[in-house]
Formats: C-alpha cells, structure tokens, sequence
C-alpha cells in the first residue's frame, strides 16, 4: 500500500543517518585511547639485517594460472589449485607430484589441506567446497569418493578446515561466510554482514579458538564469532577490494592485503589500525599476506609479480624478491616457519628460503 | 599506474625528452630507456633493479611504447627510444580533437596536423577495443604491405572477415581512408603513429605466449546488483546500528600497550623463527637435508632446547605440542589432576567433531566426567556445573565451552605455572640439547638425494622415527 512504502522509506533515509552518526561516535572513540603509533614504539627495536630470500624449489605442473595453495601440517606437503581445474598434492622437498584430481569447473579458487594430512578441500566457479580423501590405492580414482560438502549461491573464494577434519569453514562472492559439518554436509552456521563478495578468511590461533576473521569487496575486513554468528568487529580503512587477511601468530591483530596497493596492521585489543605498510613504488594491489613464525616479518605476494618483505614493528620493507612472470596469486608460510611458499599466475609455484 | 605515468610526464620534473634521431627522421619528445629506469629508481627510492621493473611493468601495460622493434614490449635500460602513449578518450567520429579524459591534462602537445586523429587510450580505460577497430588495423597492415602479418594476426584476421562480414566493406573503407589521411602526414608522425597502434594492439590483443596483462580474474562483484538491494534494505541498517551501539560499549586497550605486546611478542619469538634467526642444524630447505625436520618431528623422544623452552612461553604453545602435552599430562598425573586435561581434550572433540557425533560425545563425557561418582570426576564449581548440567538435556557441540573453559583456566592459572617451576621441567630443560649446526658440505657437487618423508595419508597411523641418535644427546650441549 501507499502509505506503507512511504512509512518504508522514511525510516529506510532515518535509519541510514543513524548508523553514519554511530559510526562516527566509534571512530571517536576508537581515537580517544590511541596514544602512540608502531613505529614510535619500534624506535628502540633492532633493525633487521640484510635478508637474502632465494627460490629453492620451482614446482612446475600446472598448465595455467594458480589460484591457490595450503601446506599441509607435515611442512612438507602442498597442495595447489589453478584456473584450468586441477587440484594437484606436490611433496615439495622432493619436488615429486603426489596426487591429482580434476575438478568439474575452472578457476578453482580455493584450495586448503586437513590438519590430519588425509584430504583436501577445493572449490571455485561450481559454487560448492568438495572434500576429497587422499588415496593412494591406484586402483581408487580420487573423484569417486569425492564429498561435496558446501553450497554457495556464487562462487567460493577461500575455505579452511578448523581444528579437525570435519569441520570446513568457506567464505563466498555470494557475500556470506559458512560453517559446514564435512560428514553431512550440513550448514552449522553462516556468517551474513558483508555488503559484497567475500575474498579471504583467516581462523585465529586462539587459546578458546572461536572466531575467524574475513575480508571482501566491500573493503570491510570483519571478525565473526563462530558459534553465534555474530560479527565482533569490523574495520573499514582499506581504499579498495581487500584480497587477504591473516592473524599475526599471537592472535592480538591481523593483517590484510587489498587491491590499494596498501597491506595493513589491525589490532583487536585496541579496536583499530595501527600500521600501513605501502610504498610510493607500489602500485599494484596486494593479493596476498602471511607473517612470518614470530610474526615480526609480514610476507606479501603482488600483482606486479613480486613479492615484498616488510618489517612488521618498524613499518619498512625489508626486501623485494622478483621471480615469479606474472602476478602472485598465493603466499602461505611453512608451519614451521622454515619457507615460505608462492603460487602465479605464471603456472609455477616457488618455496623461498 | 596513471599518476606515476603523470608524474613521469611533468615537463619540469619527469622524465627527460629530447628528440631522438631514429635512423633518418627525427622523433621529438621521446625518451631513453635508461632515463626511465633513472628516473624512477630516483624519485622512488629504490634500486636499479626495482626501477628497471617497474618501467618495464609500465610498457606491458602499453603506457610507454618502443619507438624501435615495437614487437616487442620491453623496457631496455639502454639508448633505446621510448614515448608516451597518448591517454584520451576515444571518440569514435574521425574528426575533431578528442577530450580530454577526467580532466587530466597532456602536457605534450600533439603533432599538429590536419585530419582526423587516430585516437587510442590508456590500459586503464575500462571500454573493451572493438573489434571493428582490430579489423580495420589488420585490414591496413594488410593492405600497406601484402605479407606483414603474422600468423596469429592472419587467424584473427581471417576470423573476424567471417564474423562482420557484413560489415566488410565499411572495414576496408576505413582502412584506406585512414591510410591516405596518413600519407598527408610527416614521416616522422606516421612512425609515431604506427609505433602507438602497434603498441595499443599488442596490449589488447597478445599474441599467443604473451601473458595478457589485461586478464583480471572471474569477476568479483558479479552479483552487484543484488549487492545494491542489501545495502538499501532496512533490514542491513538495523544491523548495522545493532553492531555500532554493541561495539560503542565495548573496552578498548590503549594502543601503547598493544604495541608494546607486539615487540615483547616479536622479542621473545625471533629466536624461534628459522627466517629471522635460522635454525640448527640447518634449514632443510636451503642445505636439502632434513635433519631438522626429523630432530622436530610430533613425537619425538628427545625435544630441543628451543622446543621445551617454546612450552614456557604459553599454555596454549605447551598443549599445542604432543610432547609438551604428554609431559604435563604426567605431571598432572603426580598431582591427581590428569582428569582436568582429559576432560579439556573430550571437549575439544565434541567442538570440531563430527556432527552426527555429537550425542553420543555428549553422553560419553556426562558418564566419564560430569556424573557423580564419575570415574574422572572433574572438579567444576557448582554454578557451572549447574549450568552445564541444565545444558545437557539439549546437547549440542557448544553445550561444554562454560565447563571447558573454567577447567582451561584453572589449568592455566594453577597447574601450569607449577609445571614450569617443577623439577620435572626443569630436568627436560637441561636434558635438552642445541643441535649442532651442519658442517657446510666439502664437495658441493655431490648430490644428496631427497628422501621424501611418509605422506601422512597412508594408513595406518605414520610414525616419524625418533631421532635415536640425534646430537642433542644429553651431554652434548653445543
């Protein structure tokens, strides 16, 4: 009725202003309490040294762009997934190609390997997260005994298992986050807040393991409790889609990578950014970010090919390392912080040490 | 990417042009490779090398364009001639000189000549190159010189006659038209000209091989227009204003002693990070032996120093590791208290377990833990225990978490600093040894074959052999 629409729209126009004014009074507050900046802090801290990083295993297997990898908890293991659908298990101090599965689309864009070692999770343009055991029965094809496990109106960007191999947690361009129980494939809960696609998602590492971190589209990274469903936090400083978000080791903060061409320190205690990490030369967005085991060095893979090194506490690059010949798509850290691992679009993957 | 080619262009402080002699005509406002790469490493900071990338990064986006071998785009840091790619809008009537794009102003004046301009843009320029545009430049290459094309231009070429073929004639017609426009100008325009064409089709269109700086991934956002009608919902507002007034009313730490947390964090850490600090006997992954991994496998009899000394730097590092955690469980198991991590351990099954499992864990853990005269009856005070128990008559897989986490805090606070002071720890310390670091290899060409480790998918469970004879022996304290 006409009345209705118009009563729909009044309170549409008020309600809008009312959350800008709230947000306003948040940022306010979340000044009110930020006396000092990292670097000033970082003054009194040792300058690192010359970093000398080189590739020390190129795997090369892919017939085109990879989109994604994971390690596996053994620091040996990888797994991989790129444009053309193939999902592929490398173990990579041996360079050798242990597993490999097709997927029934292109641009598998996720990809992520269970605690236990036994299976992988991947997904992409099908809009579904499939679990696949890992076998090595030659007489079993892998495909068969495939479990699809999430489904997503668009398609899926990231996924991770939690603590266990049965739980998966996936993060969507339909612009919402899940929590999925691999046995059933029943949904758990799912995560609604994002205003666009949803690009990356982090677990914390978390003594009480409850909450996960996200980013997308809409610039907005947002840290969500996973039994309630409810987002805790959110931090909107970012120009631009951002492309990776990860938890610095102790779980206080987290850092995200946008198409700005800026990387960015988030603390949770502090409820605010507290480092940019960007520099007049770099002009090309970030796709990826990882730190290093103490956290004091933040890794980040460029569409310009390369990947950058910064300091976390002082706020300065440490090094540049070219390589790859065409942009970094994905950078992960060994679990034993012992390499770290890149994936391109040029096909190949690099372990950098 | 356009600010810098902006700023690269500023008649003052960009680049420096000067006309260049290209075997006999001469090109004005064009530019050394070398004065590129100077250039940016100076106002960036940076080194050669950077600079020498990022110029190259520059011409394969097709901003700056090679006056000689145009097939190829590279930057060469050297006296080869480059230009600047002409970024305006392109307007699709022949006539009259273009706009000016975004107000963005070219400092370079144009070539003055009558006729039409042959406009092209800048990469950034979201309008895809028509197709009609591709016909009528491979139709003039075709035409100027019978045989210039390449194969994969003679495909395109060949594919496109099919697909506007109706359009033919139009094609043809423009491609002699702007080819006699063309012959009015100097000699030293139509190379420019050519050298931009070029440039912009090689950008547009690459040849197999090349990689096509122009691909962007499957499209984000694609469902933007169901985007626009959530964020206008009431429904998003009032979510929005719910988080804003919880998150108003929440305590914040000062930033000061955040940070101060990172470096303590970064301090006590660095040591432990094999990429800040190396680590002994050596990185498997630079020296290809992979003594580390074995002497730091799960479950190994003999933990390093650095290993038992992680387990005091949190609880959470201490259970993290099975050997830690088997070393507390015993030490628990001398005070009595073994049925607090069991109980800790069920919880976390239930949390990530399956969820068909979880009744049945539920149940499992009410008669092990939580019943009275259970046989690890796990001393809970009564409020939670209430709580908990009231919980229990609609099990779900977050029934446990007040239980759990009141047993994770009174290990935390009570057993395990105990655990660090006790006598039982400190021998673990002290039997602990440094490995030593691995001698650099004497004859470097002799290949170590990698040996590939178990793959934990096998079944059954992998067991990652024991550094039996590892060098952190109990005397041998490097």
């Amino acid at each position: 009725m006409a009345t209705e629409g118009l009563h729909e729209n009044e309170t549409l126009a008020s309600l809008k202003s009312e959350a800008e004014s709230l947000k306003g009074k948040l940022e306010e507050e979340r000044a009110k309490l930020h006396d000092v900046e990292l670097h000033q802090v970082a003054e009194r801290v040792e300058a690192l040294g010359q970093f000398v990083m080189k590739t020390r295993r190129t795997l090369k297997g892919h017939g085109n762009k990879v989109l994604c990898m994971d390690w596996c908890k053994d620091k040996r293991r990888i797994v991989s997934s790129s444009q053309d659908g193939k999902v592929i298990v490398w173990g990579s101090f041996t360079t050798n190609k242990e597993h490999a599965v097709t997927m029934p689309c292109t641009w598998v864009m996720a990809c992520a390997y269970a605690p236990s070692g036994c299976a992988i999770a991947c997904g992409g343009l099908d809009n579904k997260c499939s679990v696949y055991p890992l076998t090595f029965d030659k007489n079993e094809n892998m495909a068969a005994k495939k479990k699809s496990v999430a489904m997503h109106t668009n398609y899926l960007s990231a996924c991770s298992f939690t603590n266990s191999d049965m739980q998966i947690l996936t993060a969507s361009g339909d612009g919402t986050c899940a929590l999925w129980d691999v046995e059933s494939g029943q949904l758990l809960q799912s995560f609604h807040g994002h205003g666009a696609d949803v690009l990356c998602l982090d677990l914390a590492p978390s003594e009480t393991g409850n909450t996960f971190v996200s980013g997308g589209c809409d610039k907005k990274a947002m840290v969500w409790d996973m039994r309630s469903g409810q987002c805790v936090q959110a931090f909107e400083t970012h120009e631009s889609d951002i492309n990776s978000v990860r938890y610095y080791p102790s779980g206080d903060a987290f850092a995200s990578g946008s198409d700005d061409a800026t990387c960015r320190l988030y603390d949770l205690r502090a409820d605010r950014e507290v480092a940019i990490y960007s520099k007049e030369s770099i002009i090309f967005g970030a796709s990826s970010v990882d730190f290093s085991l103490s956290g004091r060095l933040l890794f980040a893979g460029y569409n310009d090919y390369t990947i950058n090194v910064w300091d976390v506490l002082k706020g300065s690059r440490v090094s540049i390392l070219f390589g790859h010949e065409n942009r970094v798509s994905t950078l992960r850290v060994s679990p034993d912080g012992t390499a770290f691992c890149s994936g391109s679009w040029d096909h190949t993957l690099r372990v950098w040490a | 990417m356009e600010r810098v080619v902006v700023s690269m262009q500023d008649p003052d402080q960009g680049v420096k042009m000067r006309s260049q002699r290209l075997l006999v005509t001469v090109i004005p406002h064009a530019v050394t490779g070398s004065d590129v790469v100077q250039w940016l490493a100076q106002k960036f900071c940076v080194s050669e090398e950077e600079a020498l990338h990022l110029g190259a990064v520059l011409v394969q986006h097709g901003y700056i364009y090679p006056l000689r071998d145009p097939r190829s785009l590279m930057l060469r840091p050297d006296e080869t001639p480059y230009r600047f790619q002409e970024g305006r809008r392109a307007c699709w009537d022949w006539s009259g000189t273009p706009p000016c794009r975004r107000g963005l102003v070219v400092h370079r004046p144009l070539p003055k000549s009558p006729g039409p301009q042959t406009p092209y843009f800048w990469t950034s320029t979201l309008r895809p190159a028509a197709e009609l545009d591709y016909a009528i430049y491979l139709a003039k290459k075709n035409i100027r010189k019978r045989g210039t094309l390449v194969d994969y231009e003679k495909d395109c070429y060949d594919r496109l006659h099919k697909k506007i073929n109706h359009a033919w004639d139009l094609v043809l017609m423009q491609a002699r038209e702007q080819l006699r426009a063309a012959k009015q100008r100097s000699k030293g325009d139509r190379l420019v000209i050519a050298c931009q064409e070029q440039t912009y089709w090689l950008v547009n269109r690459p040849p197999p091989g090349a990689p096509d700086v122009l691909e962007q991934g499957p499209g984000r956002g694609s469902c933007a227009a169901s985007r626009v009608l959530m964020t206008k919902s009431a429904d998003f507002h009032k979510r929005e204003i719910e988080y804003f007034r919880k998150a108003l009313g929440r305590t914040r730490v000062k930033s000061s002693v955040c940070l101060e947390a990172y470096l303590s964090f970064c301090g006590q850490r660095g040591p432990h990070d094999p990429l800040v600090s190396g680590c002994l006997p050596s990185n498997p992954w630079i020296s290809d032996n992979d003594a580390y991994w074995v002497m730091n496998a799960p479950t190994v009899a003999a933990p390093t120093k650095l290993r038992v000394e992680r387990w005091g730097f949190s609880f959470r590092e201490l259970l993290e590791d099975p050997v830690g955690r088997a070393h507390f469980m015993d030490f628990l198991g001398k005070e009595f208290s073994g049925e607090n991590l069991s109980f800790w351990e069920a919880c976390e099954e239930l949390r990530y377990g399956a969820q068909a499992q979880v009744p049945t864990l539920v149940d499992a853990v009410y008669e092990q833990f939580l019943a009275p005269g259970a046989a690890h009856w796990v001393n809970i005070d009564s409020r939670t225990m209430e709580q908990t128990l009231e919980g229990l008559r609609q099990p779900h897989r977050y029934v446990l978490d007040d239980a759990q986490l009141h047993i994770y805090m009174l290990m935390k606070k009570d057993s395990y600093p105990r655990f660090l002071k006790s006598d039982m720890y400190k021998a673990l310390l002290a039997e602990a040894g440094i490995p030593l670091e691995m001698k650099r290899r004497v004859f470097p060409f002799t290949w170590r074959p990698r040996h590939s480790s178990p793959s934990p998918a096998l079944l059954p469970t992998p067991v990652e052999p024991t550094a039996a004879c590892g060098p952190g022996g109990g005397d041998g304290v490097a």
